[in-house]
């Protein structure tokens, strides 16, 4: 099977100025011929955000085709997407279909990240239909010679007395190119028909029947495999190869070099597994810089020089601890930990009539246009990439640099599709992972039990490598090309190391320091950033501060919040658990926070109990309140996953490395929780659709880990500070 | 290079391949399907998983001549031919069991093994057959419950 266009659906878009062409999910390249034109306008077209039409469009069939800059990650983004525009046209969701982010086609809206996407994308597309529908009506009243309140709209269709139009018979093949403006109605919050139900994902029919979905699908006519061959360590240069008698070697094409970057191009794919192996053994590498040894973490991480900046700081801390009753203090930490994508990361590109074209499961084709057009130093008006989804990243994994990667050999064999796919120990190895961490608190108490003032300094490397900033060195084999673009430092942007670092509560003293250090590994942003490891250490906190204030976990929180929503999380959760009966050797413990103390509110509660002599988690329980919320079974989905993956996190998870580089190569070397293990779940939607909507994905992270971690205490009465907790 | 047979989903195909090539890499190049999904070629994941026989069996490092003359089924092949889907697939539908699905091939060949083997099995024992599978995401809970309400007979 090959991939040809959808039939008869597009040819309306040529018009306008408005561009699409023949795209879709797994669009037809043929189109590189017939419509080298129409093609040419994806180089130098971006769509206008403000534009109706750049969201939204009416297929010929009256049906509705929604355009997004973001990606889905199995998320549940598009189903989200499409049930906002549904609901404002009143048609059905079966009605619509969505185009994920594609340079030239979609609107630009940067990466997938930050839990960003409802705010931003959903409402985008919320507005833009709410828009349509006001205008659609207006020219069915024109049409029909009917006062607008005559009209019924009904199944994506408009009925006045005798007669009944399709959006597609209104506009005449016309789209709307106004800009958007705010509607006098939004149907998503007046009438919620659509939005706020458990609406079934229309994908998972897709991946059931083993149907082309993932990018790991694609196939082309002639398309050839690659693979890269990796130094042995991060920093190292390639001396020399042994490329004696490669020509004889099965389905070989090609070798690309560019200074120490190296990678291998063969007909068949498993040839290219093979030969990888095999130019693995005959390069020789200069090591220029091993990897540090040390005992203790924390001692390790306050080694480093860092750049220490006072984030905060509220009222007087030196008088409030002086005039202390109790003064406690405490150290967390936690590891580097990795995404892990259960499919290892992969990209299509194919370099043709000196345009070049990429297909990946980047988090933000637009962004990546640009950083890939400085590393091979062509015009971003050569580069179409086209965003298909991927196995889960969790964040910042390798989607970026195996297109960069395919991008590179692409330029170097023209003509041909070349697909490359990373290995399971290149992926494991060579990802941005997340940080390690280091978070110090100290607390004071008055007599009552009230918190009087909290000092807190955290130390991280930076949560964001993303090639957004257009920088090469940000995408991995830009630091080996000949060009040699220095490999990023640490440090850097802090948004993500300071992400929860404020407690919600209401403390009127309060001081926030971090340190902003450069580690030994590749890092980057991963689910929720530092917002993780802030909520783990806050939260853990707090239940160490309870204790000594001789206050129930929840009431002592409770005390201290004067944020209802808060509130109101909290005390779901405790209606939740308050059956909860825990049996010797089993402790009950929880976590709060406000995501970004800005998105959605999300309580935890966890029973921890041991099995086979290492904690194990029985049951958990989760609240989540993301405003308005716009399908009950995605947010229930996402929580309880963030759950499950943050639960492993705190658990297990912990990369380890030696001199000379990553020895968490695989799922035994890097364990996570699999299913004998995995706790029973519960979950509650708090839905509030008198308040905007926020993003929720990464809200279960934080709060998650401190239940954990919490409970366990409780189970044992010692508590663990440094993550993972089975070491 | 060799010619070898493998039936898959009922068809006979004859293919020329290193002998040595892993099934998956067969099932997913030159017979273009897509249900097996690489994910770590070391047998750890399942993402890989193809029945053979009744048998769920990861596909990566199982090298095509051995399976020649075998009754190999993908996911693909669990769909009947008027298009209704396995019930274990359809019970992955109704509890929505994914997010980003990759590992779902897997969990699903895990799924229709346990009930044509052992269609009485408890949930402790679901989760046992399902040890090998890894999800990232999360999903666990969600796809004992489809796999714990479909194999039943």
């Amino acid at each position: 099977m090959k991939y040809s266009n959808k039939p008869g659906r597009r040819n309306f878009m040529k018009q306008l100025g408005s561009v699409s062409i023949g795209f879709s999910l797994f669009g037809s390249l043929s189109c590189l011929t017939e419509n080298e034109k129409e093609l040419a306008m994806v180089f130098e077209h971006t769509p206008k955000n403000e534009r109706i039409d750049s969201w939204l469009q009416v297929l010929e069939d009256g049906s509705i085709e929604i355009y997004t800059g973001k990606m889905e990650l199995g998320q549940g983004i598009s189903i989200a997407i499409m049930q906002v525009a549904a609901e404002e046209l009143n048609i059905p969701v079966s009605r619509i279909a969505i185009h994920l982010a594609e340079t030239g086609i979609t609107p630009d809206e940067g990466i997938t990240a930050g839990s960003r996407s409802i705010e931003t994308s959903a409402m985008s597309v919320r507005q833009a239909a709410a828009c349509a529908r006001e205008i659609l009506m207006e020219i069915a009243g024109t049409s029909m010679k009917l006062p607008v309140n005559e009209l019924v709209l009904e199944d994506g269709q408009i009925r006045g007395r005798e007669e009944v139009k399709n959006f597609h018979e209104l506009l005449q093949g016309n789209q709307i190119e106004r800009a958007a403006y705010e509607p006098k109605e939004y149907y998503g919050k007046t009438q919620r028909n659509i939005v706020g139900k458990p609406v079934k994902r229309p994908d998972l029919e897709k991946m059931v029947r083993g149907e082309t979905f993932y990018i790991h699908d694609m196939r082309f006519p002639e398309m050839v495999h690659a693979r890269v061959v990796r130094p042995p360590v991060y920093g190292a240069v390639l001396q020399s190869i042994r490329q004696e008698e490669l020509d004889l070697e099965p389905g070989f094409l090609k070798l690309v070099r560019s200074g120490s970057f190296l990678g291998i191009i063969t007909e068949g794919e498993y040839q290219a597994v093979q030969l990888q192996q095999k130019m693995t053994d005959r390069c020789k590498w200069y090591v220029t810089k091993e990897l540090p040894q040390y005992e203790n973490l924390t001692n390790y991480i306050k080694s480093l020089p860092a750049d220490t900046q006072t984030d905060v700081e509220n009222g007087n801390l030196a008088e409030a601890q002086q005039n202390a009753q109790i003064t406690h203090k405490a150290v967390y930490s936690k590891p580097w930990i990795m995404h892990g994508s259960n499919g290892p990361s992969c990209a299509i590109a194919l370099f043709d009539k000196e345009k070049l074209h990429i297909w990946c499961h980047s988090q933000g084709v637009y962004p990546l246009r640009e950083t890939i057009a400085k590393m091979l130093n062509i015009p971003v008006t050569d580069i179409h990439i086209k965003g298909v989804p991927g196995s889960g990243c969790y964040g910042h994994n390798p989607a970026d640099d195996v297109a960069a990667e395919a991008a590179i050999m692409a330029m170097e064999f023209p003509g041909r599709h070349i697909r490359l796919q990373w290995m399971r120990q290149e992926e494991h190895a060579w990802e941005p992972y997340g940080t390690a961490m280091l978070m110090e608190h100290k607390a004071t108490l008055d007599s009552t039990g009230k918190i009087t003032s909290w000092n807190y300094e955290l130390w991280s490397d930076t949560h964001s490598t993303r090639p957004a900033n257009g920088d090469p060195a940000n995408l991995l084999p830009g630091r080996y090309l000949d060009k040699g673009f220095e490999a990023p430092q640490g440090g850097g942007w802090r948004g993500g190391t300071i992400r929860n670092a404020e407690p919600l509560y209401s403390l009127d003293n309060f001081k926030l320091t971090s340190h902003s250090f450069s580690g030994p590994l590749r890092v980057s942003a991963l689910r929720s950033l530092g917002a993780y490891a802030n909520i783990y250490g806050i939260e853990c906190f707090m239940n160490e501060l309870a204790a000594k204030a001789k206050a129930d976990p929840f009431e002592f929180r409770i005390r201290h919040l004067n944020d209802e929503r808060a509130i109101n999380c909290l005390k779901e959760l405790q209606r939740m658990t308050t059956a909860v009966n825990p049996e010797s050797g089993e402790g009950f413990g929880i976590g709060f926070a406000r995501y970004k103390n800005s998105a959605s509110y999300c309580a935890v509660a966890a029973l921890v109990g041991f099995s086979e002599n290492k904690p194990a988690i029985k049951h958990m329980w989760g609240v989540i309140e993301a405003g308005e919320c716009i399908n009950s079974d995605g947010l229930k989905n996402q929580t309880e996953g963030g759950m499950i993956q943050s639960a492993s996190w705190t658990l297990m998870e912990q990369v380890t490395f030696d001199r000379e580089h990553i020895t968490s190569t695989d799922w035994y070397s890097y364990p996570m929780l699999r299913y004998p293990e995995i706790p029973k779940i519960e979950v509650t939607v708090i839905d509030r659709p008198d308040l905007p909507p926020s993003g929720a994905g990464e809200s279960a992270q934080g709060p998650t880990a401190a239940a954990v971690t919490n409970a366990l205490f409780k189970a044992t009465g010692s508590r663990i500070r440094d993550l993972p907790l089975s070491k | 290079m060799e010619t070898i047979e493998i039936k898959v989903n009922g068809e006979t195909h004859t293919i020329t391949a290193d002998p040595n090539t892993p099934l998956l890499y067969v099932l997913r190049n030159e017979l273009e399907l897509n249900g097996p999904k690489f994910g770590c070629g070391l047998q750890q994941c399942g993402a890989c998983m193809v029945l053979i026989g009744s048998q769920a069996q990861p596909s990566c490092m199982l090298p095509v001549s051995a399976v020649s003359g075998k009754d190999i089924r993908t996911l693909e092949g669990l769909v009947s031919k008027n298009g209704d889907l396995h019930k274990v697939q359809q019970a992955f539908i109704d509890e929505q069991a994914a997010q980003c699905g990759y590992c779902m091939n897997g969990m699903i060949m895990q799924g229709v093994s346990i009930s044509e083997q052992e269609p009485e099995a408890d949930e402790r024992r679901i989760r046992e057959r399902l040890q090998i599978n890894i999800c990232r995401c999360g999903t666990h809970c969600r796809i004992l419950k489809a796999i714990k309400k479909s194999i039943a007979p």
